[in-house]
């Protein structure tokens, strides 16, 4: 089986097992390196939400800096000034540091994160000032603590407000990682900026990598409706 | 009548003959400056460089007047197909695409591939169990990227960047053991910062550049060559080329 798809594959000027052997490495990278980001991003984010929506300006002001700097700047700066930026400090070769940012994958991780979790925070800080005033005055009543209102009522119906707009940041997010190619990371538009070059064929290379992309697009697309007919359950019509 | 038009005919075939077998006493020659130390201009404004240099050396040869013009690189070639000139001088590297539409000259030059490093490198270059785990940065899509990806594919780890500046950034923050790089191109922007040095012989690498001429200029390209290989041979092109490298570019 797998040799009929090799000599199939070789017949081939292009797409050669070779080929498309550099695209599954490329696909593997972007995957780890998004799939990465956006958890440990969200992870971040929801504390980051609620500090956000504090009402003490010595607590949201910071959180408000933080988003209000990575908003306001272009991700492919912001991974600059992090790769070439982290590797111009006198001296940062001789700590322990060097041996996680010598690689390229660590600083767009961290690029990575850093950003999507800047526009998550302020996605589910909407989310948060959204809640309708009655749920809390009603937990209140109830006697829930302030930690109690927040898992109860706070948080999940922020969590169905906000994830149409997270699921819009999440294929942002896979697209935004093409520009890891600009750091050597062969990921997926890596590995297309590879075979471009070695074979002069920009439209195959580029067409098959953009389907790559428009397929994980679909999947992320699918997983979000799913997620979304879940939270969103009690809205359907009864009988349905 | 019809004597008229036979006559007219042939008087008109006549002129185009004459115009085929065209003397090339005044030839027309493109380059793209600046592009040190191949073409630029000096303190004065004068044109000059290595293959000012030898266009003028090829023109004496030739006892041909010749005249320089620029030409910026996007319109070199259609504006050699628009007869704006009869010759393109401008570093334009042979290629296979490039062949189908103008008419090459045997290659006069080739810039090696250099291998530059930090001070403290002090590993073989062609010594593959020493390169084994090393770093090697290429420019994606060059020749040189080509010889490193075949040579030592398996050997060591290949980084690709689009950008020379890029790459020495990385070289400079000892995320590179080593470049692979056009010579000129890293004598100029590696050589020239302190802490780093040439870490092995140059190679050379494809198949050098050449004159650029339209196709139909079949007789241009014969006088050419022959001037070409004469000044190879009587010492002239080995003056002009000491006069502008340090190491053998002749081919």
């Amino acid at each position: 089986m797998l040799e009929t798809i090799t000599s199939w594959l070789d017949q081939n000027e292009i797409f050669t097992t070779m080929t498309m052997l550099e695209y599954w490495q490329g696909l593997v990278n972007t995957v780890q390196l998004v799939f990465l980001s956006l958890v440990i991003g969200l992870v971040v984010a929801i504390p980051l939400a609620i500090l956000r929506t504090n009402r003490h300006w010595w607590i949201s002001g910071p959180v408000w800096c933080y988003t209000y700097l990575f908003r306001g700047t272009p991700l492919l700066i912001q991974l600059y000034i992090i790769y070439y930026g982290l590797a111009q400090i006198p001296g940062i070769q001789e700590t322990f540091w060097w041996a996680i940012f010598r690689e390229p994958f660590y600083p767009a991780l961290l690029a990575f994160t850093l950003n999507t979790a800047a526009y998550t925070t302020e996605i589910f800080r909407g989310a948060i000032a959204a809640t309708p005033q009655g749920e809390i005055e009603a937990a209140k009543a109830y006697g829930m603590s302030w930690f109690l209102r927040l898992r109860r009522i706070v948080l999940p119906s922020a969590a169905r407000r906000a994830v149409q707009a997270y699921s819009n940041e999440v294929i942002f997010m896979l697209h935004a990682s093409a520009i890891a190619s600009v750091v050597t990371i062969v990921d997926l538009t890596g590995a297309a900026r590879n075979i471009y070059s070695r074979f002069y064929a920009p439209f195959e290379a580029f067409i098959a990598v953009a389907l790559i992309y428009m397929a994980l697009t679909f999947l992320l697309v699918f997983a979000f409706r799913k997620l979304e007919n879940h939270l969103l359950r009690h809205q359907r019509p009864a009988g349905n | 009548m019809k004597k008229l038009i036979v006559a007219a005919g042939c008087a008109l075939a006549m002129m185009a003959g004459t115009l085929q077998a065209k003397e090339w006493d005044t030839i027309r020659i493109a380059f793209d400056v600046p592009y040190e130390p191949f073409e630029y201009r000096d303190e004065d404004g004068n044109l000059t460089g290595f293959e000012v240099e030898l266009a003028e050396a090829m023109c004496d040869e030739l006892k041909a007047d010749c005249e320089f013009v620029i030409q910026a690189w996007d319109g070199m070639i259609p504006g050699l197909l628009a007869r704006k000139f009869d010759a393109i001088m401008s570093s334009m590297s042979i290629t296979e695409e490039r062949a189908e539409r103008v008419l090459f000259s045997e290659p006069y030059y080739n810039t090696p591939g250099g291998w530059f490093g930090r001070e403290g490198f002090a590993v073989d270059v062609t010594d593959k169990s020493a390169m084994e785990g090393k770093t090697v940065g290429v420019q994606r899509g060059t020749t040189m990227d080509t010889y490193v990806t075949e040579e030592l594919g398996g050997t060591v780890t290949i980084k690709r960047y689009t950008t020379a500046d890029d790459m020495v950034l990385d070289l400079e923050g000892q995320r590179l053991d080593v470049v692979f790089v056009d010579y000129p191109v890293g004598e100029q922007t590696i050589l020239t910062k302190e802490g780093f040095k040439e870490v092995g012989e140059p190679v050379k690498l494809g198949q050098g550049v050449g004159v650029a001429m339209r196709k139909r200029d079949q007789g241009l390209a014969d006088m050419v060559n022959g001037a070409l290989r004469k000044l190879k041979n009587d010492g002239t092109y080995d003056a002009i080329m000491q006069k502008y490298f340090e190491y053998d570019i002749k081919m």
